[in-house]
């Protein structure tokens, strides 16, 4: 029974490790020779081909957003994907009520782009930060990533499992920081040290208009500073980048960030332009003017160019990491894992096709 | 032998019938203007609501030249300290002794839990500073006036007001009130203006009292606008002015605290009296018969044989 077992082992080690060559972007050539092509191939036309596989079946893309009540959360999601699709904007009886413990709410929306379809799913933490006593309010948002994480692994090594395993998978939390202009608070490290290792984060600065230019400068300078020193990991991380280039990119970004954004979803003429915009009796602030904040390079990172990076880090690096620790920890004795009572938040042991709550 | 501080209004005590305390408002106003006034402001609220920069910015001071933020992981060592800071202001040859007492770390832990708000001294007013982030009022709000609205006249504040269109900043001034009145907080009441008084201040009392709670904003920056130099905050967007009314609340708040000082401490010590009093009753004594009263009546009779002479008395300590 042990050379049995062994043998089953390495078997699924091999499959595994093919898996992840394949899922990785970029082909692996490191131990291929090069040639050159002396003809015109059509290599090139797997690429057509892609994209139209891709916009077919469309794709799915789960943001979670944390953050004290009154930060703006739901109005930033909605401005970056210029719909209502935040829970504000869909639940028929929403109250502005500080809720009492935190809950998890995840509404799901098809929202489609010159025949680009994309199934978002926004995950909203209502209650986080709230209370007088706020310890361990990030247990439950801890909970749902490790839960979602789960799902996806039953379904994996289900013995009959779907061509497509449904993905609801956090890809990106992005947390909220208020603007006090001082330094990360108390919580911002609690909460951060702990989901920075299970989950991308993207902190943000919100209701950025309170800001000077110069006071984000250093306000953004403290919490970079804050944040090494107690060497918590955020979103692009400098150990996942895969090549020069790349790194350059992102060290781009992590000079930048946190973004500090400003939302909304009214629109004002300036100079003969429809903008959106907050009006004051001092002037209107233009959200996508990256002279008045940096609303547009947030949501350049996580749509225009790195919105399939974060897919990619969480299925490589955050689901791997998960996937290696609970497989240890049974051993990897799949048969019974599958079986185990390992009980999902909604009581059964299936899987349901769907994050919607 | 205060006859030197004279200004041509002493009357000749040979008159018929001149008692001489008409004189009174006199003297007080000599002996404060000699004296100071003393004023005690405790100003509380979370990290980061601006608060020193708007005490800075109401008394044209510096009152923490140097200071350092404390960072997260230091804030998680500390409770809530309370700080006092007092410095003297003169204008016009009146003395402020002005003391700040401030609540460094309040709100800024992950468990706030309050156990006992006491005040070390006699506190004439606090404010109380709303994030403008939120939708309302906050539990740790709501809680800690609750815990001190009883022991001292509380003025709600909202800070950072620059983060609000006019239109948030109307609707969260009735949340805040709305919530305040759900919670039976009690807050500062502005005293009626007297019958007596001109129509201007009237008015001013009526603006003053529907404007709370105010929304500001502070700065001790001189920016260029249009021309003239005016305090504010430069953003790529624009200039917040803090003197403009149009802008935020700064000169109501100002002008309130300066014209009710006076009615501010005065209240206070019918506060602390009042819970002077019911603090004896619930333990039991007889009022009447204990140091306090007698001291009280003392203190009238010297007033009263003070004014017969003409002379200085201790002053009326306001």
């Amino acid at each position: 029974m042990g050379i049995e077992e062994t043998k089953k082992e390495s078997e699924l080690e091999a499959e595994v490790r093919l898996e992840l060559r394949q899922s990785a972007s970029g082909f692996q050539t490191g131990f291929i020779r090069g040639t050159d092509l002396f003809g015109y191939v059509g290599i090139e036309a797997v690429l057509d081909q892609m994209r139209r596989k891709t916009m077919k079946a469309g794709f799915e893309f789960n943001i979670m957003v944390v953050g004290q009540s009154g930060l703006g959360k739901s109005t930033l999601v909605n401005t970056l994907f210029k719909s209502k699709v935040s829970r504000k904007s869909c639940t028929p009886d929403y109250e502005e009520q500080i809720s009492k413990t935190v809950k998890l709410h995840a509404v799901s929306h098809v929202i489609e782009e010159k025949g680009v379809k994309m199934k978002l799913t926004v995950i909203d933490t209502p209650g986080f930060g709230d209370q007088i006593n706020n310890e361990n309010c990030w247990e439950p948002i801890v909970n749902y990533v490790n839960e979602q994480y789960e799902k996806y692994l039953r379904e994996e090594l289900n013995i009959n499992r779907k061509r497509r395993i449904p993905d609801s998978r956090v890809h990106c939390c992005i947390y909220f920081l208020p603007a006090t202009g001082h330094r990360l608070r108390p919580i911002d490290l609690e909460f951060m040290k702990r989901l920075g290792k299970i989950v991308s984060i993207v902190p943000v600065i919100a209701k950025a208009d309170t800001l000077t230019v110069e006071e984000r400068q250093e306000f953004k300078e403290r919490i970079r500073k804050d944040l090494t020193s107690n060497e918590i990991r955020v979103y692009p991380q400098r150990e996942h980048d895969e090549d020069p280039e790349e790194r350059l990119l992102n060290d781009r970004i992590r000079e930048s960030i946190p973004f500090a954004v400003v939302g909304t979803d009214k629109e004002h003429q300036v100079n003969g332009n429809k903008v959106l915009g907050r009006k004051t009796k001092w002037g209107i602030i233009e959200v996508e003017n990256v002279a008045h904040c940096e609303f547009a390079n947030l949501r350049d990172l996580l749509i225009r160019s790195h919105l399939q990076d974060l897919k990619d880090v969480t299925h490589n690096i955050h689901y791997e990491t998960y996937r290696v620790r609970r497989l240890n920890e049974s051993n990897m004795n799949f048969s019974e894992l599958v079986l185990t009572s390992w009980p999902l938040k909604n009581g059964t042991d299936t899987c349901e096709t769907e994050s919607q709550l | 032998m205060s006859k030197k501080h004279n200004s041509g209004q002493f009357t000749n005590p040979e008159t018929p019938g001149y008692v001489g305390f008409a004189n009174l408002p006199n003297q007080v106003h000599r002996k404060s203007v000699k004296k100071g006034f003393e004023f005690t402001l405790m100003v509380v609220g979370e990290s980061g609501l601006g608060k020193s920069t708007l005490i800075n910015s109401l008394f044209l001071t510096d009152l923490y030249p140097e200071r350092v933020i404390p960072g997260a992981a230091e804030k998680i060592e500390r409770t809530v300290q309370i700080e006092a800071s007092t410095v003297e202001i003169e204008e016009r040859g009146v003395k402020l002794r002005l003391t700040v007492v401030d609540t460094p770390g309040y709100g800024d832990a992950i468990n706030n839990f309050i156990a006992n708000v006491s005040f070390y001294n006699r506190v004439h007013c606090c404010f109380y500073f709303i994030s403008p982030l939120g939708h309302g009022l906050k539990p740790l709000d709501v809680q800690f006036m609750k815990a001190i609205h009883n022991k001292v006249n509380v003025v709600p504040v909202i800070a950072k007001a620059d983060t609000l269109t006019l239109r948030e900043r109307e609707r969260l001034k009735r949340r805040i009130l709305d919530e305040i009145d759900e919670h039976g907080i009690k807050i500062y009441h502005l005293p009626d203006a007297e019958s007596d008084e001109d129509e201007d201040f009237k008015e001013q009392t009526r603006i003053l009292k529907a404007s709370i709670p105010f929304a500001v904003v502070g700065s001790n920056q001189q920016i260029e606008a249009k021309g003239k130099k005016v305090r504010g905050r430069l953003y790529p967007w624009g200039v917040v002015e803090v003197e403009n009314p149009e802008h935020n609340d700064f000169l109501k708040l100002r002008t309130m605290l300066i014209t009710h000082m006076q009615d501010l401490q005065e209240v206070t010590q019918d506060l602390h009296y009042e819970n002077f009093r019911s603090d004896r009753l619930k333990r039991g004594g007889r009022l009447s018969s204990h140091g306090y009263l007698r001291r009280m009546q003392e203190m009238i009779a010297k007033m009263q044989a003070q004014m017969q002479n003409q002379g200085e008395g201790d002053g009326q300590h306001v």
